[in-house]
């Protein structure tokens, strides 16, 4: 399947895959009415340290997701491209996938249940909205 | 302040209903003209050091930012312009020459844009570029003049060395030292899709790209910095810069701090010392001289690669390049005025020089009057800035053109003329590591293909229009050239006739 890499040799911390998200996810069609005063939920994550490393972070939509083998609920589960989703009505927010995922790529959503990338599948963007942004070419959606 | 006070040049404009404090164009801006203040939960501007370069503004996600020319002038005068009397502030407070980056951008006539190109019209036929071969590629170097025999009375084939092109266009020299790592990569890797060649300028080469040596020119400049004997074999031709349009009779002068790690084991010299390329070289003060160069690196090289040498578009420069062509060199190339600069005295750069376009006129145009024409090849660069600026050159007598401004502008400049500073936010102008991996060298030499294959159809298309199908017959067809609004002095000495003649 597709998955997002990362390249951190060209990523320029500009955090841009972050709002690019965050936008994609929010349902609006204008980012300034989207994300003005906001305080943003990425499901994306630029690392950095200092100036010396900076690379962002998303699921890896890992081919054995320990994520779904931890959930409780069955709220995770791959979907038939091999994308790791979340069913927002399954989940009972008990953060077990945060604790277990080895990347940190799953946080809390504004509604208390967890979130994370779905390679924006369900969003209108189609395809990963961070790559489309990046100006670096830091992160790319490939088959390897 | 006070009586130093220069008001700033630009201003940024923010939109506020817009702006969702993302921070990237203070995150991106190497000038630190943006800063977020918590307390008021603001994005602020500090204009002054502003350059105008516009990655904040290409970057600003919301699209909330500009930046434009300050309306905050000085009193109007049509003699004493805000530049110069800004200039007169700055030197009266420091003492020092000006410096400036890029091109000459006075308003000085650019003939190009008074050159008018033919085409066919019912008695003769164009020629459709999608339909039918076209031939955009050319060999620079001597060319026999006349047929021989050997003794069983079988044609002599063997030519002297030439350097093979896809295209008449070539990317100019700019040294590493001058632009990054990631920008020489970028033209290394064009250049070798392309099927041309880039040029080391007067910095060395770096050991990571000898493997594009094919598709390299390497220069021998005053400083002859880097030059040894792989350096002269990696390359496809060997360029001897004499001078360069920006700057002419002037050397160059890269400060001591910039000559760090990479760039002073390519140049050759200590970390730390600054690389000094003086005016002249200091063994060619004729052109006996500068034949022995020629054939020096002829001979080092086993007379296996043409030779270039490069001078500056000065006012005797039909003379000059007669007595280069008799020199022994293979290619003259020529730079005019409005040639770009890593950094130039602003008063040289804005004054000293000629137009490319006359001095390609009469260089072509003395060489076949001495019927030395065949024996080099003649390349002119100096803001070239499109496809049919090239067929212009060429119709003007030119083998192949150099370009490096518009080979920038492809990889992101942004012609804020300050590179200098050495802060280029797009990553080029640069040697900081933080501000070289701007340029993704997979994002830029694809670029610089895309814009040469794009000038390449161009190239065939106004070629087609013309009724001619390879660049050989375009050059020094001064036929199919007109004038537009030029005095008969300029005619004269560009060899065309006025539209409608
Ligand atoms: S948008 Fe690209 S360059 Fe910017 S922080 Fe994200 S991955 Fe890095
Ligand atoms: S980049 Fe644009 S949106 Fe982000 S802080 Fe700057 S002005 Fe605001
Ligand atoms: S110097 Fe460039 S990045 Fe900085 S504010 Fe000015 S235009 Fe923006
Ligand atoms: S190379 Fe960089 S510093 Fe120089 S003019 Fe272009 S954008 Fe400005």
């Amino acid at each position: 399947m597709k998955r997002v890499f990362v390249n951190e040799k060209w990523c320029l911390g500009c955090h841009l895959c972050e709002y690019n998200c965050a936008f994609a996810n929010s349902g609006e069609t204008n980012m300034a009415k989207a994300l003005k005063n906001v305080k943003i939920r990425p499901r994306i994550r630029v690392e950095e340290d200092g100036d010396a490393i900076t690379f962002a972070v998303s699921c890896r939509h890992c081919s054995d997701p320990i994520c779904i083998r931890s959930c409780i609920s069955g709220a995770l589960s791959r979907d038939e491209t091999g994308t790791v989703c979340i069913d927002h009505d399954k989940c009972v927010g008990c953060r077990t996938c945060i604790l277990v995922c080895p990347y940190g790529a799953i946080s809390e959503d504004e509604n208390g249940v967890i979130q994370k990338c779905e390679l924006c599948v369900k969003n209108a963007a189609g395809s990963p909205a961070c790559v489309a942004g990046c100006p670096n070419r830091a992160i790319i959606f490939e088959e390897r | 302040m006070g009586i130093n006070y220069i008001y700033p040049e630009f201003e940024v404009v923010r939109n506020d209903a817009r702006c969702i404090r993302c921070r990237v164009c203070e995150r991106q801006c190497s000038n630190q003209v943006h800063q977020y203040d918590k307390d008021l939960d603001l994005m602020i501007s500090d204009e002054s050091k502003c350059v105008n370069c516009k990655r904040c503004v290409s970057l600003c996600p919301t699209r909330a930012l500009k930046v434009v020319k300050s309306d905050c002038l000085l009193r109007e005068n049509a003699n004493w312009s805000n530049d110069n009397i800004n200039e007169v502030y700055k030197q009266a407070g420091s003492g020092g020459v000006l410096l400036s980056s890029m091109g000459n951008p006075k308003p000085f006539p650019v003939y190009w844009d008074k050159i008018l190109i033919n085409a066919s019209q019912v008695t003769n036929p164009s020629i459709d570029p999608l339909r039918e071969p076209m031939e955009t590629k050319v060999f620079l170097g001597k060319k026999g003049s006349d047929i021989k025999h050997d003794e069983n009375g079988k044609l002599i084939t063997k030519l002297p060395p030439q350097l093979e092109l896809s295209m008449p266009v070539m990317f100019s020299a700019m040294s590493y030292g001058s632009i990054s790592y990631n920008a020489h990569e970028s033209l290394a890797r064009a250049a070798t899709a392309l099927g041309i060649c880039y040029n080391t300028g007067e910095g060395g080469l770096h050991e990571d790209f000898y493997c594009y040596g094919p598709n390299t020119v390497v220069q021998v400049a005053s400083g002859r910095f880097g030059v040894f004997k792989d350096y002269l074999e990696a390359g496809a031709a060997v360029e001897i810069k004499i001078g360069q349009g920006a700057k002419p009779g002037i050397g160059g002068h890269l400060p001591g701090t910039k000559i760090v790690g990479d760039i002073s084991r390519t140049r050759m010299i200590p970390e730390g010392s600054d690389a000094i390329s003086p005016a002249p070289h200091h063994d060619i003060y004729s052109i006996e001289d500068l034949r022995q160069l020629v054939f020096s690196l002829k001979e080092a090289t086993e007379y296996k690669k043409p030779v270039i040498v490069k001078v500056a578009a000065v006012h005797n420069i039909a003379a000059i390049a007669s007595g280069i062509a008799r020199s022994g060199a293979d290619i003259i190339a020529i730079d005019g005025y409005r040639g770009g600069t890593g950094a130039a005295p602003t008063r040289i750069r804005d004054n000293v020089g000629i137009p490319i376009e006359l001095a390609l006129a009469s260089v072509d145009k003395r060489l076949r009057d001495e019927g030395i024409r065949n024996d080099v090849s003649l390349v002119v660069g100096g803001s070239i800035r499109s496809s049919s600026d090239v067929v212009k050159a060429i119709a003007l007598g030119a083998d192949a053109c150099y370009i490096a401004t518009a080979a920038l502008l492809a990889l992101g400049c942004h012609l804020c003329r300050t590179c200098h500073t050495g802060l280029c936010n797009w990553g080029i102008a640069t040697q900081k590591p933080e501000l070289v991996k701007r340029l993704n060298p997979d994002i830029g030499s694809e670029r610089l293909i895309n814009l040469m294959n794009a000038w390449r159809h161009e190239i065939k298309e106004l070629m087609g229009g013309m009724g001619i199908n390879s660049i050989e017959a375009l050059r020094g067809n001064r036929l199919m050239l007109r004038g537009v609004g030029l005095n008969e002095k300029e005619l004269e000495i560009l060899g065309i006739s006025h539209a409608g003649e």
